[in-house]
């Protein structure tokens, strides 16, 4: 495989400055007159292909090679407990038809636990070709070792291609033990996922808090692992099945019970707003706990949750599940309205996802106009008066 | 009780952009720091010390200057610390990363190993779950609470959006720790000078137990970044100043863009 070459001989004070500015990872080590590239390099080949001419280059080995056309289908991981049936998988489904289509390739959904039929029914309506249920009374949804055992056997006995599993925080759990067993890639939260001729799933997924989007590929390695977030992508409508279902209730995997559950609690889902798809978030500028209720007419206009930044929860104004931020809520509404906020780091670090912010704002270089779509330069004290009039004017908002 | 902590040393900002035309990224600043997740997990393990007297050791794999993130570490509670460096860890994903990491936890020896949930730069959340798979210990991930329960279990509490679980897991094992579940310390002046003399100690690739360097870095890693390139949205931001009446501008934005209708 490729490494990265250095001519030492072309090497002086000014190409190692140069170096050490285009590395976006700090990998230049410059010692004793000795160029050399340390273990923060992540292959990323800017250096060579932006540094001074001929100093870096690029040594392909040759890749290790496997037969990719002995590999086929695209498994969707099921995630289930008890009788609840996560939602992404079904999204996953219409992704994995599209990334399939013009091919002879199949779809499988892969469910296990100790009661299988109501999800691979409904996996069949979503479009698999196949289900394969491993259904079992010892199955436990928290025994992740011994999913992984059956997950992995699944895999080898049927060579998939492509494993998807959806970005839950149990599926970001289990998907790395997957990965580690099996010796193979496994790339995080994708974005969007393209598939070659050859069978090659192109991944591609933000990193650094999605400040730069990374396009990753598994060349040589069988199948391919990839974890994607809820609601990144549609569920198909539901159809007539046309798949087949094969259950399989011998005891697979091995029993360890090296993790327990002691209790649980199911946790009343009231009020999030990190589902909510139209949150207006109101900041510091607010003066008074009174004048909130300035948003009232457009909050209902817009049927819209209510956030906060940390200031206002500090004064008791909110819950504190209504805080947007690092050590709050991570938000991804389709609209987002901030009110008199300034946009530190650790509040926009919450609403990266937002699809349409708009900002509201006396001060037009607040930090948050550089990231909104429309920013509103304006006194709240004055636009949120003038908006109700509107509102109110349009029969927005009974009066 | 043994326990281990493994920490990463991350760009101190995670503002970089990516210039359109040339596709460098734009880092402002070439700082790092130690990535914030692994605060709630080092405070995790001096909690359990605190209560058990645990010895805590703390590890990271990273280039020479990550040396600075375990110094750190030590002058917040760890009491012993050594760094993997080695130029063959070069470019590896998070398999190579943590198979080079399970190698040298395994050596050292554990009860418990400790990963923060995620990193601020690679972002994946996975390096914690590989380890232990490496390992064959069983692992919980996203954990709010931690107690001794007797000396071969522990006692977990996780939160996610829909079920808050109480666990017992059995020792050796790993978890992962949730942001916000305690307030991790600073590191101290006193520390700093009690814990001067402790010596980092850094390995290499010979000093674990499969030396084969095809296994490591790149070469032991199955994916590959191809390319890396700014997101698609932003800069199509206006900035609407000087403005009349902007509440009204703000209506009609709200109306043109189909959020509200207008009649
Ligand atoms: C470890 C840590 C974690 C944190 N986590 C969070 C977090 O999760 N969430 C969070 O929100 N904060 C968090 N903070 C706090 C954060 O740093 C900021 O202090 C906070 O976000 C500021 O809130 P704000 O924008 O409402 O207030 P300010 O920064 O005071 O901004 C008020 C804004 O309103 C504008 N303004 C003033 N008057 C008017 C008016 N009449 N009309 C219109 N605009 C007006 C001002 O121009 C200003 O931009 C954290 C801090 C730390 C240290
Ligand atoms: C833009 C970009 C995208 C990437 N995407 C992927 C991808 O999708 N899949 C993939 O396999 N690799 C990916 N990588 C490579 C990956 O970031 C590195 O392999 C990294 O070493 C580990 O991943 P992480 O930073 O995501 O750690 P995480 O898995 O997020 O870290 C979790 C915890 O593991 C521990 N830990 C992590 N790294 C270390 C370390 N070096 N030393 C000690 N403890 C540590 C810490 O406790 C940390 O809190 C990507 C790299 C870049 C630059
Ligand atoms: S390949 Fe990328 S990370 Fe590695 S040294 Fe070159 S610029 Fe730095």
């Amino acid at each position: 495989m490729a490494y990265i070459k250095i001519r030492q001989e072309k090497v002086d004070k000014k190409t190692v400055e140069e170096l050490k500015e285009i590395c976006p990872f700090d990998a230049f080590d410059y010692i004793d007159a000795y160029l050399s590239i340390n273990a923060a390099c992540k292959m990323c080949k800017l250096c060579v292909q932006k540094g001074p001419e001929g100093v870096c280059e690029l040594i392909e080995g040759t890749p290790a090679s496997i037969d990719k056309g002995a590999y086929r289908g695209i498994a969707v991981f099921i995630e289930t407990r008890n009788d609840t049936i996560h939602p992404v998988g079904w999204e996953l489904i219409g992704k994995a038809r599209e990334l399939v289509a013009d091919t002879t390739n199949p779809v499988h959904a892969l469910i296990i636990g100790p009661s299988t039929a109501r999800a691979a029914e409904l996996a069949l309506a979503y479009g698999v070709d196949k289900v394969t249920a491993y259904e079992h009374e010892d199955y436990r949804y928290h025994d992740l070792e011994r999913i992984t055992d059956i997950v992995a056997d699944f895999c080898k006995r049927t060579r998939l291609n492509v494993l998807l599993i959806g970005g839950t925080p149990y599926g970001r759990s289990l998907a790395p033990r997957i990965a580690a067993r099996l010796k193979t890639g496994l790339t995080a939260d994708c974005t969007k996922l393209e598939m070659t001729d050859e069978g090659d799933l192109v991944q591609i997924r933000p990193a650094f808090g999605g400040n730069i989007m990374a396009r990753i590929v598994t060349p040589a390695h069988r199948p391919q692992l990839a974890t994607i977030r809820h609601k990144m992508f549609n569920a198909p409508a539901p159809a007539t099945p046309f798949g087949v279902i094969d259950r399989l209730s011998e005891a697979a995997g091995k029993q360890r019970d090296r993790v327990r559950l002691v209790s649980t609690r199911v946790r009343p889902q009231v009020d999030d707003i990190a589902d909510a798809e139209t949150i207006i978030a109101l900041g510091r500028a607010f003066k008074k706990k009174k004048d909130l209720a300035l948003v009232e007419p457009l909050r209902k206009a817009l049927s819209a949750e209510l956030a906060c930044t940390r200031p206002l929860i500090e004064n008791g104004w909110f819950d504190a599940r209504r805080q947007i931020g690092l050590s709050g809520r991570t938000v991804k509404p389709k609209l987002l309205v901030n009110i008199g906020i300034s946009g530190a780091v650790q509040y926009i670090e919450g609403i990266r996802d937002a699809e349409c912010i708009l900002t509201v704002n006396t001060d037009p270089e607040c930090a948050l106009a550089s990231i909104s779509h429309h920013t509103i330069v304006g006194d709240l004290y004055d636009v949120l008066p003038t908006l109700n009039d509107h509102l109110k004017k349009n029969g927005r908002v009974p009066s | 009780m043994k326990i281990l902590t493994c920490i990463k040393q991350v760009p101190a900002s995670s503002n970089v952009d990516v210039d359109p035309e040339t596709g460098v990224l734009i880092r402002d600043g070439k700082n790092v720091k130690m990535n914030p997740y692994d605060l709630y997990a080092l405070e995790t393990a001096y909690l359990l010390k605190a209560r058990s007297g645990a010895h805590v050791h703390t590890v990271t794999m990273g280039p020479p200057s990550a040396a600075d993130v375990l110094r750190e570490a030590l002058m917040m509670g760890s009491d012993g610390a050594t760094l993997l460096s080695d130029p063959r860890f070069a470019g590896a994903d998070v398999l190579a990363t943590a198979y080079a990491l399970s190698q040298m936890l395994r050596r050292i020896g554990f009860d418990l190993i400790i990963c923060g949930k995620q990193t601020t730069d690679g972002d994946t959340a996975q390096v914690g779950p590989e380890i232990a798979e490496f390992l064959d210990v069983p692992h919980v991930s996203y954990v709010r609470d931690v107690d001794l329960r007797d000396d071969k279990t522990l006692r977990i509490r996780t939160v996610d959006d829909r079920h808050e679980d109480v666990l017992d897991i059995k020792l050796p094992c790993l978890i992962t720790v949730d942001k916000d579940a305690n307030t991790p310390r600073l590191p101290s002046f006193k520390r700093k000078r009690s814990t001067r003399d402790i010596r980092i100690e850094t390995w290499t690739l010979d000093d674990l137990s499969d030396k084969e360097a095809t296994h490591y870095g790149l070469r032991g890693s199955p994916t590959q970044v191809e390319s890396i390139f700014p997101p698609e949205r932003q800069a199509t931001g206006r900035i609407h100043s000087n403005l009349e009446n902007p509440g009204k501008t703000l209506f009609d934005i709200l109306v043109e863009q189909k959020w509200l209708r207008g009649d």
